[in-house]
């Protein structure tokens, strides 16, 4: 398998995937420099989401490959052992894990050994508590340790789901339309909180919200009937004629 | 569920079976204090039957596998114990043959079939309660598990198993005393079962093992396995996305609550002196789903406190109106459903405090 760059972190080669005859990727090529973060918009159906599930392992491509890395081909492994990899996904909806407390969605998190015969013995270490406690503090979410994650508001779940993607500490996130159902000052602040995390991952943020991706002001990927469209900054694909004719009709 | 529960229902159950025992054995006849043996029995009986609602609540209430055929492996690990008692009867049945139970002299058998060897041994039969009912889960679970066989689809399953194991064990060439069981014990460990010390005994017994099996569940669930456990139930999804893998998750909670519904089993065959292939009716499965449900559902306590009252109720209707049991069971499944979703413990529970108003965001 040839890689374009020796930068190169995530490397999408000619994926196609098909639902009963109907191509939701078709021939997808897409390649991600370590450190980027990348915005992914496009139409309803134009196989954003799609592409978050062949990446992650929930959906395997019928052809293509995606490269992770050096040369791990993410098609031949299932979700855990992408998540494994340093692989982590936020969905959509958020969806944390409601009858635990904030504390524990985190402990859950926390990058260590994922194994039964581990978490049956384990106990919290000092080491653990300290970086939960850093968490806490970056989403906002310390008073609110001992609540069950459940009760909190939509956007504190939102947070929350992003903090616990931090601690799982992986080299690439997926993020779903994180400021979906957002105020204007949360979605602000989810920018601002993206933008810091991209210090230390490379991150790819789906959204159909075009002043957050204007805000995140990164390389824009937009998709449609499942391959790319148009790539370049927001200005870019928002003068392309094509992305026009798309998304105002034809 | 919280510590304090757990340990209030060990006292409780540990401390009411050695006092039957003890007010069985140590009170005259016509004393009022006097608690006849049939009690003792009984009571011996519905704690079995809570050990089973235990497995059923550790992987129903807490792994979100809802099992419709716990009782099959109650029942195994009930044919295991009931082959022990059988080899013990040795030449003081009906038929008098020294090695082969009465039913396999009937059936005009020679000799006895190869997997009914080493079970006079009370070891190897103590032994086998654990693992033929663990070792069925274990492949059962490992199928089901990760091929992501879940939900209503694996209750479906879980019901044909079941009932597979029911028609097999009503066959007579299948050498487990086909619809008529296994019965006629004598002796248990050598003493004699028809004893009031031996039913005492079998209380104080099946009382430990329950309160063992309660310490060990709660142990399971509050530790982090069992939020992984929790997390698994509710965003089964979520957890393969952070590493984890359910279907070993599932598999170890599927395979130890087998084996503590074996063990329940056991207990049960001894106290009430019969295993037969009704065992594995498929009804038996649904009503302890139906006491995990009534105790409340992923509380541990619950499921031992729903096991008992409604097999108390089950006890003094089929008494006093036989013929209104079942619809009773169906209308209390109803009204709990409507009226108390969590069960009776979860009735209990303290609503937790509303949250303050989400900070505004600055």
């Amino acid at each position: 398998m040839t890689r374009p760059h020796e930068d190169t972190l995530l490397y999408l080669d000619n994926v196609t995937v098909s639902f009963d005859g109907f191509r939701a990727l078709n021939a997808l090529s897409l390649v991600m420099e370590r450190g980027e973060m990348r915005a992914v918009i496009g139409p309803n159906g134009a196989g954003k989401t799609t592409m978050m599930d062949v990446i992650t392992g929930k959906t395997r491509p019928d052809e293509g490959a995606v490269i992770f890395g050096r040369d791990t081909d993410l098609t031949r492994l299932d979700e855990p052992a992408i998540a494994a990899l340093g692989i982590g996904r936020k969905f959509q909806k958020p969806t944390v894990f409601e009858p635990l407390t904030v504390w524990d969605n985190f402990l859950l998190a926390l990058a260590g050994d994922r194994r039964p015969q581990f978490t049956l013995w384990a106990r919290e270490t000092e080491a653990e508590s300290d970086r939960i406690e850093a968490f806490l503090a970056t989403t906002r979410l310390g008073d609110l340790r001992h609540r069950r994650a459940g009760d909190l508001s939509h956007g504190q779940k939102q947070w929350l789901e992003i903090g616990m993607l931090l601690a799982q500490d992986p080299q690439l996130l997926l993020v779903d339309e994180p400021v979906a159902g957002m105020t204007d000052a949360e979605t602000a602040q989810t920018a601002e909180l993206l933008r810091e995390i991209n210090r230390s991952h490379s991150v790819v943020v789906v959204e159909h919200d075009m002043d957050f991706v204007r805000a995140l002001g990164v390389k824009v990927t937009v998709l449609h009937e499942g391959s790319v469209l148009s790539e370049g900054s927001i200005d870019h694909v928002g003068a392309d004629p094509k992305v026009i004719e798309v998304y105002l009709g034809r | 569920m919280n510590r304090f529960a757990v340990f209030f229902c060990v006292v409780a159950v540990v401390g009411g079976a050695v006092t039957l025992a003890a007010l069985n054995l140590n009170t005259a006849l016509g004393s009022p204090w006097h608690v006849p043996p049939y009690v003792v029995s009984l009571v011996g009986k519905y704690l079995c039957y809570a050990i089973l609602a235990l497995a059923v609540d550790l992987v129903w209430g807490f792994g979100g596998i809802l099992s419709l055929g716990h009782a099959a492996f109650f029942a195994l690990g009930g044919y295991a114990m009931g082959m022990y008692l059988m080899r013990q009867i040795a030449g003081r049945g009906v038929y008098g043959n020294p090695v082969l139970p009465d039913f396999m002299v009937f059936l005009n058998w020679k000799e006895l079939p190869w997997y009914w060897h080493g079970f006079d041994n009370p070891i190897f039969a103590g032994l086998m309660v654990v693992a033929v009912p663990g070792l069925l889960a274990l492949v059962f679970g490992w199928l089901a598990f990760r091929s992501r066989v879940s939900g209503v689809y694996l209750s479906i399953i879980t019901q044909a198993l079941t009932y597979a194991l029911l028609l097999a064990f009503f066959r007579n060439d299948m050498g487990f005393g086909g619809n008529n069981g296994l019965t006629d014990f004598k002796d248990i460990l050598s003493y004699p079962l028809q004893a009031d010390a031996t039913r005492a005994g079998l209380l104080v017994v099946t009382a430990s093992v329950l309160a063992f099996s309660l310490m060990l569940a709660y142990a399971i669930v509050a530790s982090r396995f069992g939020k992984v456990l929790i997390a698994v139930r509710d965003a089964e999804s979520r957890t393969r996305f952070l590493g984890y893998r359910p279907e070993n998750y599932k598999l170890f909670v599927w395979v130890v609550s087998a084996i503590m519904a074996g063990i329940g089993g056991a207990l049960y065959v001894p106290q009430v002196g019969i295993i037969n292939p009704s065992e594995f009716s498929p009804a038996n499965s649904i009503e302890a789903v139906i006491w995990v449900a009534v105790g409340g559902r992923g509380t541990l306590v619950g499921a031992v406190l729903g096991a008992v009252l409604v097999s108390g109720g089950k006890t003094w209707l089929t008494g006093a109106l036989p013929e209104i049991w079942l619809f009773a069971l169906g209308a209390l499944f109803i009204l709990v459903t409507l009226f108390l979703p969590a069960g009776i413990i979860g009735a209990f529970r303290r609503a937790p405090a509303p949250l303050p108003a989400p900070e505004p965001a600055e």
